[in-house]
């Protein structure tokens, strides 16, 4: 929403992979490749969407981002400090946090709203006094615009869009530069999102805010986000700026993926052409050789199956992974 | 004489705290071979008005008035045994998860089959020709292979596919649609919604489409019922809903939601929060969130009022327009324009 400060990065993700083990058997067990190999930056002030069909480790790459997951391997840098050490991940997570999706399983039904937004507070020790704790409760609640008067009221008291507020001014009491936002819209109604999407923005403005935008919905990410990452099966195959993705998406998931989304208006709607996806995504403990989405793509080849094709630079600061990128555009 | 015929329903839920009036005086007709969008937000009534019609409302809900016609037949009080031959047969309804609209216990098989058995009088080996022949229809490959496997051992796009099969496996007049796609992903939706509608035309059945994706109604309605807090707003075909609204409602939805043309602008959402069913206010429900709410609004609630042959709203903004256009007749005998007039 707003425009990037500077060209810097403020995270860096260097060939991140996080694997999960599966028990398959007595004593046995396999790597789940949630993510596998996956390299971006984000830059200061920025919103970067994330999106993908479910199980493709989106929610994954954010939770890696803030050590919820420990990488398997690859590097995260952030603000220009590798995040290596036990005490590297404390430092970072004052600065980096979380907005959950549900509103409804993400805040303590034994807590007070006060309560819940001070928890961070109280953590990371970041007021001296009763009186400071308060104050800055009831700014927080101010910004997210909550009344004050609900301070002592339980989660249960309040509707989803009010809920979803809640966590949001928990996720900004420590005063954060970063925050990875997990589908942070996808519980509430049309007309409760657009006032919770509005309020991304203007935190965005007021407070510097970059952020991660994990959603599955494309139009609301597209509203949101600077640049777009598309990721399908562990891997990104496409990362370019906003516009670009959505009128020119070069990688042949992505332009699937456009077609796929129904848009609010009749005539674009019927006159919509759609590259049909046959099939289900394959299950990442059986991810295809080669190019993962070689099994759903109607211009894979032989080269598909036999070599993953590079997250390259296609044009400037158009990424995608595709062996024939530039024959079929 | 339209296929269904819904006039006046009022559904009532009868908790602790009081009768929460889950749909309130609704009237529509559907017409063989149409699909008909109802949207509206969580609590609108939408889910509630589909369920009545099915008569499988939970234990504290109960049709309070109002009249349902099935082909002229009427389906309210009509008991159980009757309801029975209709539900599946008829009328058949798909739900939004379908996980849970699946039994973990049975086979796929045998859950087709189920229907096919009670509602005609194939014996089981047509029965299973039939559940393979749906699984066909609906593009599931190796149908014979999936009518020996468990709800668990398919993913939820085939799973919906599944349920689909077995709600048109008796060929019914009406399908209702609740959510069918929501838990869906987007290419999944892509991929069932086209289905949905090849099978209709196929078929020619009519199809009741609850929503509140606006992508969706906009890609698959001929005609669009809005609801909200138990009562239509807004009705006309797809068309003029999107393109000319008339409740307030509607226009606050379509200018609420993000489409290609909104980055970098703010959205100009609904303010406030849903309505609390407990506490109707005695005007027009949406009026406390409405920002063109007029003193009559908040006295008496707005009837339904035709703008052309395809479209009505109950919204008095039409009246206020229309007077201030010259089209109506001012006329301040009722206490309804004498309001608009302070």
């Amino acid at each position: 929403m707003s425009n990037t400060q500077n060209n810097k990065p403020l995270i860096e993700v260097k060939n991140l992979k996080k694997y999960f083990d599966i028990n398959t058997g007595m004593f046995r067990t396999r790597a789940l490749k949630a993510v596998d190999d996956v390299s971006f930056d984000i830059m200061k002030g920025e919103t970067l969407g994330l999106v993908g069909e479910s199980g493709c480790g989106k929610t994954t790459v954010g939770r890696t981002l803030l050590h919820l997951y420990k990488p398997t391997s690859g590097e995260i840098i952030y603000d220009g400090k590798p995040i290596k050490t036990k005490a590297d991940v404390n430092v970072c997570r004052k600065k980096a946090t979380l907005v959950f999706q549900d509103p409804y399983s993400s805040l303590n039904p034994r807590m007070t709203v006060s309560d819940i937004i001070a928890e961070p507070l109280d953590i990371h020790k970041m007021y001296n006094t009763k009186e400071e704790r308060r104050e800055r409760v009831l700014e927080l609640m101010a910004r997210v615009g909550l009344n004050s008067e609900h301070a002592s009221r339980y989660a249960h008291e309040f509707s989803g869009g009010q809920r979803q507020r809640i966590g949001i001014a928990r996720s900004l009491a420590i005063n954060p530069d970063f925050i990875v936002c997990d589908e942070p819209v996808s519980a509430l109604d049309v007309s409760i999102q657009a006032q919770v999407i509005n309020m991304f923005g203007e935190l965005q403005e007021q407070l510097g805010l970059t952020y991660l935008f994990i959603a599955h919905d494309l139009l609301v990410v597209r509203h949101i986000s600077n640049r777009i990452a598309v990721m399908y099966l562990g891997k990104m195959v496409e990362l370019t700026d906003a516009d670009t993705i959505y009128n020119r998406p070069l990688h042949p998931y992505s332009k699937a993926l456009m077609s796929a989304v129904p848009m609010p208006d009749p005539n674009i709607a019927r006159a919509n052409q759609r590259i049909p996806l046959t099939g289900d995504i394959p299950s990442p403990l059986n991810a295809p050789s080669g190019c993962p989405f070689r099994t759903r793509c109607a211009h894979a080849c032989e080269r598909c199956s036999e070599e993953t094709p590079a997250f390259r630079e296609i044009e400037k600061g158009h990424f995608v992974a595709c062996h024939r990128v530039e024959e079929l555009n | 004489m339209a296929l269904l015929e819904i006039n006046d329903l009022h559904t009532s839920f009868f908790t602790d705290a009081g009768e929460v009036k889950a749909v309130n005086g609704i009237s529509f007709n559907l017409e063989r071979g149409k699909v008909l969008g109802i949207v509206g937000e969580s609590g609108s009534g939408k889910s509630v008005t589909a369920y009545s019609i099915m008569q499988i409302l939970a234990s504290t809900g109960k049709i309070v008035g109002g009249s349902i016609k099935l082909d002229g037949e009427e389906l309210v009080n009509s008991g159980e045994k009757t309801m029975r031959k209709i539900r599946g047969n008829k009328v058949s309804i798909i739900f939004q998860d379908p996980m849970t609209s699946l039994n973990p216990t049975h086979t796929i098989g045998h859950q087709i089959m189920e229907s096919i058995l009670l509602h005609t009088d194939r014996n089981k080996k047509e029965a299973y020709a039939r559940a393979v022949e749906m699984l066909r229809l609906v593009n599931i490959n190796e149908p014979e292979k999936r009518m020996k496997q468990y709800p668990h051992e398919l993913s939820g796009g085939m799973r919906q596919r599944v349920v689909i099969a077995m709600a048109l496996a008796c060929e019914p007049d009406i399908l209702i649609a609740d959510e069918p796609t929501t838990a869906l992903d987007v290419t999944i939706q892509a991929q069932i919604l086209d289905l949905m509608t090849s099978l209709q035309k196929e078929l020619g059945m009519a199809i009741i489409m609850i929503t509140h994706d606006l992508g969706v109604v906009a890609q698959m309605c001929d005609e669009v019922i809005v609801m909200y807090a138990g009562s239509i707003c807004e009705q006309g075909t797809a068309d003029e809903i999107f393109y000319n609204p008339r409740h307030e409602y509607t226009k606050g939805l379509m200018r609420s939601i993000p489409t290609a043309n909104t980055f970098g602008q703010r959205l100009q959402p609904i303010t406030g929060t849903p309505i609390d069913l407990l506490n109707m206010p005695a005007g027009c429900p949406f009026a406390p969130r409405c920002d063109a709410a007029m003193k009559v609004c908040i006295k008496c609630k707005a009837e339904r009022m035709q703008i052309n042959d395809d479209h009505a709203a109950a919204c008095w903004m039409n009246v206020k327009s229309g007077v201030e256009s010259g089209e109506i007749e001012f006329a301040p005998a009722d206490g309804e324009e004498k309001s608009e007039n302070e």
